[in-house]
């Protein structure tokens, strides 16, 4: 495999593996949690690198991960002290325990390769050098199996407890009155993100966990409303970023991990203008239409109340129209020609005169303000 | 270390200290309306715009790349805004979209501006981390005069953020612009954080924002000794950490601060007056150590009622936790119940309150009833 294609391989198997727990992060509100721990797991990356001297043993995955459940129980810890609001517990914790890991590495291991700006913005375009080998055979990059394995790992677990999680996420006091123990399936969770987070981040830097993780989910749930395809949605969402931002740092040489996030948000765009009902535009085009429809039974109704009468051809009269009904003549005539459209008026000449359709329409109008008024 | 002596120390310690009073007292207000974690989006945000703004222009005049900055964070918030109003995206989601999108963005600028042959960038990669040393002349009076306009605007104002702060609905009907105060007060945060930017770095601003209103909160339940508060604690952490940053060679400034500041809130949590965990502890200490019996003596009392005809129709345990508070130990309240007589239990996790137990619920609701 050429250097490249590796890259992009491990980029949409990172973005797959985050999106997933992502989903729940997104539907459970605790969206920022991703970036408290993909910030607050450093600490344990670098006291357990100064143990161990090397950057690849796993005890450095798994110290990284205990440090992330580590994060979220002084949050919960924080918040049930009711000293704190939510929101400021998590910005309590994380920036402290982050703090502690960059001072660490400045301090005390300058010149291993362990930066601070690598951990913060990944350094993918490296990963395809370091390969994993056995019995002297090159298996590929270290990053693609790792990334592998925990993309596996969050497809076996959100598997096996699919319909716990999901009953605990929709409805938590329903999941605890039928026993499941929400504080072990939060935990569980947290463990799954922590693992998600600490891989990935070595990939592509604390950031980008947090572009993959809530971003694509986010992007899924203003398309459908079913949670298996968010969540499928939400993979696919990410490894199409993954694709397009690694294509784009491709072509200007930029960084990949800044360019993947960046992509994330240009499909949420996407997404958050032209998604079918959810859209801005598909919200646009229904508040037009109710607009519309609104403008058309004040017309009938208009037209019922004076037609027959002797102010008729003032009230009635197509040119003078939007006078009465203190519109403009542009919305005036769109009106008219909708409600022409639905038989519910005739036109003889400049008179305008609702039909017995129009009539009708009128006389349910003036019911329903009635009943509203009455209710 | 002769800090009188050192122009630079000097220099440093006062830029910090304008830096820790802005992000103390707006950092005061977002704590109260919930919008703590709005500066870590911010902060974030501006990534790009200082990278713009060195694009566009070329220069790193403070001002230019503060008003790039605060451009950025700002949209940063239309969007959040936007999204959570236009779409049902939670809030939370809003805020970790914006931060990682800007800031993936924001690098992208910054590798693109380090591969340009004119690289002049040096110095933009100290907005990560922040870099108090790096903190010249020009950039503490910038810092200085938008501080002052921050603090100026927000005292003029004081009795409207404060009504919209607590109580926006009655703001609203006493005629007040909601909408506009709004938008004016997260401006001022946007500049709050801007300012903040250089010496502590985009990453780790927002803990200036949180963390000062979090530790004043728990001295004070007033709004003005809060921010007064809040604001002092920032000037203190920012000169602490800066000057340390500054003297004691490979301490980024950024993170030093922020590990002041945590240490104000760790001993804020534990002391503050009444609400300290100390207090607390010393206080409730006896009651916690014996779990409470009556609510789930109740909550039994309760369940049995349903059953009038069955004294023994056994509760299952779960249902009484989901009665009781999260964390209250409803098992041994339970064993508590039945080494008194009160309850007994009827089958696996199955419990009904004895004849006894009956009787002693009543009394306790008789005397609810009385006081």
């Amino acid at each position: 495999m050429s250097p490249e294609l590796e890259i992009v391989l491990i980029a949409v198997v990172t973005a797959v593996a985050a999106a997933l727990p992502g989903a729940y992060l997104v539907l459970r509100r605790t969206a920022l949690v991703s970036d408290a721990i993909s910030h607050a797991i450093l600490p344990g990356i670098v006291v357990a690198f100064f143990f161990t001297r090397d950057l690849n043993s796993p005890l450095l995955l798994l110290a990284a991960a205990a440090t992330g459940v580590l994060t979220v129980v002084l949050i919960e810890a924080l918040i049930r002290s009711r000293l704190v609001p939510e929101d400021a517990s998590i910005g309590l914790v994380f920036p402290a325990l982050f703090s502690i890991g960059v001072i660490l590495i400045s301090r005390y291991a300058g010149g291993v390769h362990l930066d601070t700006d690598s951990v913060l913005l990944g350094e993918l375009a490296f990963a395809p050098f370091d390969r994993l080998t056995m019995g002297g055979v090159d298996l590929g990059p270290r990053a693609l199996w790792t990334m592998g394995a925990i993309l596996l790992l969050n497809l076996v677990v959100i598997s096996l407890v699919w319909k716990e999680l999901k009953l605990a996420t929709v409805d938590s006091s329903l999941a605890a009155l039928l026993g499941f123990s929400p504080a072990l399936i939060h935990y569980s969770l947290m463990t799954l993100v922590s693992i998600t987070a600490v891989g990935a981040f070595d990939a592509v830097g604390s950031i980008l966990v947090v572009a993959l993780m809530i971003a694509p989910p986010a992007t899924a749930y203003l398309v459908v409303d079913r949670f298996a395809p968010m969540m499928w949605l939400g993979a696919l969402v990410a490894a199409v970023s993954a694709v397009l931002g690694y294509g784009v740092a491709f072509l200007f040489d930029v960084s990949i991990a800044g360019s993947m996030a960046a992509a994330c948000g240009v499909l949420f765009s996407f997404a958050f203008w032209f998604a079918p009902r959810r859209g801005l535009l598909a919200q646009g085009r229904r508040r037009a239409a109710q607009r519309l429809d609104l403008g058309v039974r004040m017309l009938v109704v208009h037209l019922l109340h004076h037609q027959d009468t002797e102010a008729a051809p003032e009230e009635c009269s197509l040119p003078r129209l939007h006078r009465h009904l203190k519109w403009s003549t542009g919305r005036t005539q769109q009106v008219v020609r909708e409600a022409q459209q639905r038989l519910l008026l005739e036109r003889s000449g400049e008179l305008l005169r609702a039909t017995d359709a129009g009539r009708r329409l009128a006389e349910a109008a003036i019911i329903g303000e009635f009943s509203i008024l009455n209710s | 270390m002769d800090f009188f002596g050192d122009y630079t120390l000097r220099l440093v310690a006062l830029g910090s200290a304008v830096l820790g009073a802005t992000s103390g007292a707006l950092g005061s207000f977002a704590y109260l309306r919930r919008q703590s974690l709005l500066g870590d989006a911010v902060s974030h945000a501006a990534l790009p715009g200082i990278a713009l703004a060195f694009l566009f222009t070329g220069s790193k005049a403070p001002l230019v790349l503060m008003v790039g900055a605060g451009l950025a964070g700002w949209i940063g918030t239309l969007v959040v805004r936007a999204v959570v109003g236009r779409s049902r995206v939670p809030f939370d989601s809003a805020l970790g979209i914006v931060l990682s999108v800007f800031f993936g963005l924001g690098l992208v600028l910054l590798t693109y501006i380090q591969k340009r042959p004119s690289a002049a960038q040096a110095g933009l990669d100290s907005f990560l981390f922040g870099q108090a040393a790096s903190l010249l002349r020009r950039d503490v009076v910038t810092m200085t005069v938008l501080a002052t306009a921050v603090l100026v605007v927000l005292v003029m104002l004081w009795k409207e953020f404060k009504l919209l702060s607590f109580d926006p609905d009655f703001a609203s009907s006493l005629g007040l612009p909601i909408r506009r105060l709004d938008g004016l007060l997260t401006l001022l945060l946007v500049v709050a954080i801007v300012i903040g930017l250089q010496t502590v770095g985009v990453v780790l601003m927002s803990a200036m924002i949180v963390a000062p209103a979090a530790a004043a909160r728990q001295w004070s339940r007033r709004l003005a000794p809060m921010v007064f508060l809040a604001a002092m604690i920032g000037v203190f952490s920012g000169v602490t950490g800066s000057v340390m940053s500054s003297t004691v060679p490979r301490l980024p400034t950024g993170p030093t601060i922020v590990l002041v500041l945590s240490a104000v809130v760790v001993v804020s949590l534990m002391l503050a007056p009444r609400r300290g965990l100390v207090w607390r502890f010393l206080r409730l200490g006896r009651l916690l150590r014996a779990p409470d019996l009556d609510p789930v003596l109740m909550h039994l009392f309760a369940l049995s009622l349903q059953h009038p005809g069955d004294p023994d129709h056994g509760h299952s345990i779960a249902v009484l936790r989901t009665m009781s508070p999260g964390g209250a130990d409803v098992g041994a309240a339970l064993e508590g119940l039945a080494d008194r007589g009160l309850a007994r239990a009827t089958g696996d996790g199955l419990w009904a309150p004895t004849a006894i137990g009956r009787r002693e619920a009543e009394r306790v609701l008789e005397r609810e009833v009385e006081s």
